[in-house]
Parts: structure tokens; sequence; C-alpha cells
């Protein structure tokens, strides 16, 4: 792997840019492997390098359907952030926060970690009131955060309609500073150079139709590439984890919704926070382009279409201009929507399945893309031990049976 | 958009209706022989299929009603709506 630095580049500047190697090869998949990692997204590879990384073990193969980043990594609004209300969460994506803020020189790639602040916005009295008991929690957490008053917000974020005849009025909000965005695609190239240089096997074009059994343990899995044996096997497959348990024989408690996501056509430097306002179920950020990155809520019904329809795209449009009316005569460039895996207390599944020989890392729902580092960290530590890391040992899917929810649905910014 | 057949009121926009999720889930019982296992499976376990899915629809800003709707998840087709006791259509 040749490494980036100020000196490559200055090197390859100066012969014509013609001499960058391919950052991460194309191999054939070998008849078997220690690991097999079921999903070339964000949490798939950020596992295969921790694996090999921080446990040693390196004869790992990421199996992805399509291209690496096809699916939810290449579908989000990159917003990475750890205001979460109960302990178990704030501690994971805490964790998960940390991990990001040294990912650049980790992977030695600009994951463009950008920790431009992100505030939430209260619309009444009572979201005020719940904003100050966020607050709290975060701070008991040991999280940074801060109240804001509307003057505060309004010398932030100029465009925002913060007069009192607003349709949405603002009555304040807070702020996590850390909180901000990343380059999605960067985070998913620097984990995957950064595992293969360690010799993980990143195998595209390889779709799972089917596991091989040994007795009762899934020991392989039958691909569109031929079957490939498995010391053991992690499915992080995002919205598609319920098709591949069903592949198995095991049911998840999963739902698949589409989540839209829009942007638009690029604009100067307008907006250098990113704003949350889950009142209207609207969130905007602008990227590095100067494009204007929307966000909303689900299409509140089971969907595997990567589409999203109209309806919901009206209902983040309206609330947006009403919360940014100047921007009325921008357009729109594009729109996608990412299947997410749903769960009834919004918090994620990280442990082992019903199934000897599988683990689960899924059902990150509307939530994927922060939580990426810290994802990969405790699945390559699940799988390495065949034990929970202490982060996320409340996250199993034995959680359900207990009654032990870690209800995260109304503190996690967006409700889904 | 979908375009779905209220089968009391006719076809109306997406927008006039809620979702309930997968519909024909058997409660079981009786509660001193359930284990928790099997409650919770009850609670929180869904079919979630790629493809044909068998779902509660509710009519709220319409007749107010539940009823039942075949759909494609990927393809979004809405196969068939029949009643809320009704069972299971044939369609595939």
């Amino acid at each position: 792997m040749t490494r980036y630095s100020l000196w490559s580049l200055l090197r390859e500047g100066l012969t014509g840019h013609r001499g960058w190697p391919k950052a991460w090869r194309d191999p054939a998949p070998r008849p078997s492997y220690d690991v097999v990692i079921v999903g070339g997204g964000g949490h798939g590879l950020a596992t295969a390098f921790y694996l090999a990384r921080n446990h040693g073990i390196r004869n790992v193969a990421v199996l992805e359907r399509g291209w690496i980043g096809q699916g939810n990594s290449g579908r989000n609004t990159t917003v990475i952030r750890s205001n979460y209300f109960f302990p178990e969460s704030a501690a994971f994506y805490e964790f998960a926060l940390r991990l990001y803020e040294t990912s650049a020189r980790e992977l030695n790639f600009n994951t463009m970690v950008s920790q431009r602040g992100l505030i939430t916005l209260s619309h009444s009295r009572h979201d005020l009131e719940g904003a100050r008991r966020w607050v709290n929690a975060m701070h008991l957490n040991g999280i940074d955060s801060e109240m804001l008053t509307t003057a505060d917000i309004a010398r932030m974020v100029p465009d925002l309609d913060c007069s009192p005849g607003a349709r949405h009025p603002i009555h304040g909000g807070f702020m996590q500073r850390r909180g901000g965005i990343a380059r999605h695609d960067a985070v998913v190239w620097g984990y995957a150079r950064a595992a293969d240089a360690l010799g993980v096997d990143i195998i595209q074009n390889c779709e799972v139709t089917g596991f091989v059994f040994d007795g009762p343990r899934a020991a392989g899995v039958q691909t569109s590439r031929g079957t490939i044996m498995a010391g053991r096997i992690g499915l992080a497959a995002a919205g598609h984890q319920s098709v591949l348990a069903g592949m198995a024989g095991f049911r998840l408690p999963l739902t698949t919704y589409a989540l839209q996501a829009f942007v638009s056509e690029p604009l100067k430097p307008w907006l250098d926070k990113v704003v949350i306002s889950p009142a209207t179920g609207v969130y905007a950020s602008q990227s590095d382009k100067g494009e204007i990155v929307l966000g909303g809520a689900l299409d509140l019904y089971p969907s595997y279409a990567q589409r999203g329809n109209l309806p919901v795209a009206e209902h983040v449009m309206s609330g947006f201009l009403e919360l940014f009316p100047s921007m009325a005569r921008v357009r729109f460039l594009r729109q996608w929507a990412g299947m997410t895996d749903v769960v009834h207390d919004s918090s994620p599944i990280i442990g082992a399945a019903p199934v000897e020989g599988i683990w689960l890392n899924c059902g990150w729902g509307t939530g994927g893309f922060k939580a990426i580092p810290a994802g990969g960290w405790t699945f390559a530590h699940t799988i390495a031990n065949q034990a929970p890391h202490p982060l996320v040992e409340g996250f199993g899917l034995d959680r359900f049976a207990r009654g032990a929810l870690i209800d995260e649905a109304a503190a996690s910014g967006i409700a889904h | 958009m979908l375009l779905i057949a209220c089968p009391h009121c006719g076809p109306r926009d997406e927008a006039e209706f809620v979702c309930g999720g997968q519909t024909h889930i058997a409660r079981p019982g009786p509660p001193e022989t359930t284990s928790d296992a099997q409650w919770a499976r009850y609670l929180f376990e869904r079919d979630n299929p790629k493809g044909l899915h068998l779902e509660r629809w509710l009519h709220r800003h319409g007749c107010g009603q539940w009823f039942n709707v075949a759909r494609d998840t990927l393809t979004h087709e809405v196969k068939a709506v029949y009643g809320l006791l009704d069972t299971r259509p044939d369609v595939t």
C-alpha cells in the first residue's frame, strides 16, 4: 500500500498522477476463510479492519452483492453525533465519534470529518423542556452539549426563520459542538483500503444465496461466485439482514423501511452547522461541494425499493421551506433512499444469532453511518472472542425476551 | 405514490392511509403457558419479506376502517385488497 502523504501527492503531481496504485485488490474468493463478513458497507469493512488490526485475524473475506458502499453507506446524510439519552447508547455512540475524530490518521485516508456543530431546534415550550432534559442526560453521560437561546441560533444560522410569526417558531435549542458530518464514501474507501492492506479479501459482485450447514452450525455460505466455507460468519447487511436470516432459518425483530434523502444544486457557503428539527422531521447540512443535504422521516410502510415515494418528499421539502423560506427557488438535483432495518426500540443488535456460527450486526435503523467505527470495533471483538464487547452487552438479541429494551425511539434526534 | 383501493371508499392516494404492519398475527396463549420467548416473538418479530407482504392499513383520513392489503415490498405493487377478517388471498 502506498502511504498517502504530502510527499506522495507532490511526487505524483510532478509525474502526471500516473503512479497511484489501486487502493484495494480485486481478489477471487478462496474456498475458505477464518471469518466471512456478509455486507461490504461501512460496518462490514470496519469489522474486517478491526478483526485484522485489533485481533490479528487476517484470513477474512468481506462479501458484497454489488460494489462496496452501494447500499446504505452511500445513501445516508453523513451526520455524526453522540447526543443519545441512555447510558448504553451514549457510551457506544461517543466511542464511535471519538474513533471518527482520529479516523483520518488511523486509516491514512481523508475521511473529511468536520465537527461543525449540530443544532437541535425546539419549536415549543415543551420541546424546550425536552431539550433541557436531553442536555442534562448528555452531561450525566459525560458528553458535551449546551442549551442555545433563539438569539444564539439566529446568529449561527442567519437564514433560519426565527421570527415570532414563523410557522414553526424557534423557542431555542441545544447544540453538540463535536457533532458534524464526515464524507461517507471516504469512510467506506478508507476502511476498505486499510483492511485490504492487512490482508482482508474484499470480494465484490458476490451475492450470498444460502448457507452451508455442518449439523446445526453454519459453516459457510453459498454465493453467486461459489461456496465459501467460514470458521465464523458475521452478517452486516443492514436492510437486507432479514433476508439473510431467512436463508439461515431464523427470524429477526426488524422491519425494513425506505429513508429518503435529497441534495440540491451546489450553492456558495450558506450553512456551516447541521440543523435538526425533530418536530418537522427535517434536518439539513451543506456538503463541501456546496449541496444542501436534506433528510427527513421514514416512508412508513415496509419497503426494499431503494427509492421512496413522493408524499414524504413533499413533507420534507415543505418542512425545510418553513424553516428556511429564502431557499424556495433552490432546485434539487438528486433523491435516493436507503433501506433501514428498524428495531422496535431503535437500538442496534450486535451479538450471537440463534444459529451457531453466525454473528449479527444490524438494527441501525436510520442511524447506521454515525456508528460505523464503533460498530466495526465492537463487532470484531464480539466475533473474535465469541462474546460481546462490553460496550454492546446490552444490545444482544436476548434483550427482547428479557424485556430489557434500550428505548432510544424518542431520544435519537429523528424518531424512527 | 401508492393508489390504494379502500374497500369502502374506492381508490385513494396513499397520503390518506396509515400502514399498520404485518397482518394475520396470532396472539399466543393462554398466558400461563406462554413463555417469555414466545411472547417476545409475538411482540417484536415480523415477516419483513423482500416481495409479497400481507399487511394492515387504516383509512385514517377517510372512512376510518382497517382492512388488509397484499403488496410487494420491492415493486410497491398492490396485489389485492381484502377485509380485515378475510383469509389470505391467492396471490404470489
